[in-house]
């Protein structure tokens, strides 16, 4: 067993499993987006409100909001774990990406409800 | 005659400061030798050449090696196998552990963490009066896995090893670690579990399969590695 504190879910297990959970959640929604940009050619800005103005696309939005947030540690941990040895470094880094998600998170949920 | 031009990596660290590469002309007499037979020839030419070597016929896994970039046995590799359009050959010692001399790796990490999978059958009942039976079924299980002959090529072509070998039990130690997983009459199969969920022993494992594209038996890492997480994930969903 080797002791990690800094890791997402605490057990590699866990992170692999959400890793790929999240994958799952945010490839939906791409496909989601695409899609209706393509079936909205003159998309205005009325209509881009209305879609998420409705409870079911603020809730698919903060889903994959917060599966970005958890995919994105979950990998840069892991890129971070791989390349950056000296320990005040790599935990200097780590700080900043996990500080730069909390960040985007925030101002992600506040992009849908402040509309 | 037909001359191969081989180059070779070479570094004495009592005599050298840094390692070089040498370049060797060999006449194989036009003939598809194994690389173990090249190296020989060198050998001749230049007896302070140091490599490892055994049985020559794939079993020992003592020369594991770097051949024109491709980790494998030089003893069962052929020069038509690796020999590339210019007629080179490029040999380097396996890549990431500590060089001993020239073509000599200190294999040290890697053994250690086999040793760390607890590569032995564990049974907690009696033992029986004779011997631990076993049906043929589930002797079936262990094929694939048995095999292998720890000559590290899987692990030393593996970039999650290179970068974290203290962490990462590599893939020969998983596909080992899988072998005592997978056979009936071992039970410590929730101790083994336990010691390998966390995000480096298994996890770190990307999946890119250079294990299974360098074993010279054929084995597949990978596979043993899905198995490792299907059987953890059973045990904690």
């Amino acid at each position: 067993m080797v002791t990690n504190i800094t890791n997402f879910g605490r057990s590699g297990l866990s992170d692999w499993l959400i890793q790929r959970v999240s994958a799952i959640i945010l490839a939906l929604y791409t496909i989601f987006m695409v899609g209706y940009l393509l079936f909205h050619p003159a998309l205005d800005y009325p209509t881009w409100n209305g879609l998420f103005a409705q409870t079911w696309m603020r809730i698919f939005s903060l889903l994959a909001f917060l599966s970005l947030a958890a995919h994105a540690w979950i990998g840069l941990w892991t890129v971070i774990t791989d390349y950056i040895k000296p320990t005040g470094i790599r935990f200097a880094v780590q700080i900043v990406v996990m500080l730069a998600i909390f960040v985007f998170l925030v101002w992600g949920v506040q992009v849908l409800w402040g509309a | 005659m037909s001359m191969l031009q081989v180059s070779v990596y070479r570094y004495n660290p009592e005599t050298d400061s840094a390692p070089y590469m040498q370049e060797f002309q060999v006449d194989t007499q036009g003939r598809d030798l194994m690389v173990l037979n090249v190296l020989e020839i060198i050998k001749q030419q230049d007896s302070s050449m140091a490599y490892r070597r055994s049985c020559r016929e794939g079993v020992c896994g003592s020369d594991g090696m770097n051949m024109n970039g491709s980790n494998g046995l030089a003893c069962v590799t052929a020069l038509s196998e690796v020999v590339d359009k210019r007629g080179k050959l490029v040999l380097r010692p396996l890549p990431g552990l500590p060089v001993v001399r020239d073509l000599v790796v200190d294999m040290g990490i890697f053994y250690k963490q086999y040793e760390r999978i607890q590569p032995y059958l564990q049974n907690d009942t009696p033992p029986p009066a004779i011997e631990r039976l076993q049906s043929p079924e589930d002797r079936e299980k262990l094929d694939g896995l048995y095999e292998c002959i720890l000559c590290a090529c899987c692990s030393t072509a593996c970039p999650s090893f290179w970068w974290n070998p203290e962490k990462f039990v590599g893939p020969a130690g998983l596909l080992q670690s899988y072998r005592f997983l997978a056979d009936s009459r071992d039970t410590a199969t929730r101790e083994r579990l336990a010691d390998l969920e966390d995000p480096f022993s298994v996890f770190r494992c990307r999946g890119i399969m250079n294990c299974v594209a360098v074993c010279p038996k054929g084995l597949n890492p990978t596979r043993a590695i899905g198995k490792i997480r299907e059987l953890l994930m059973a045990n904690a969903t």
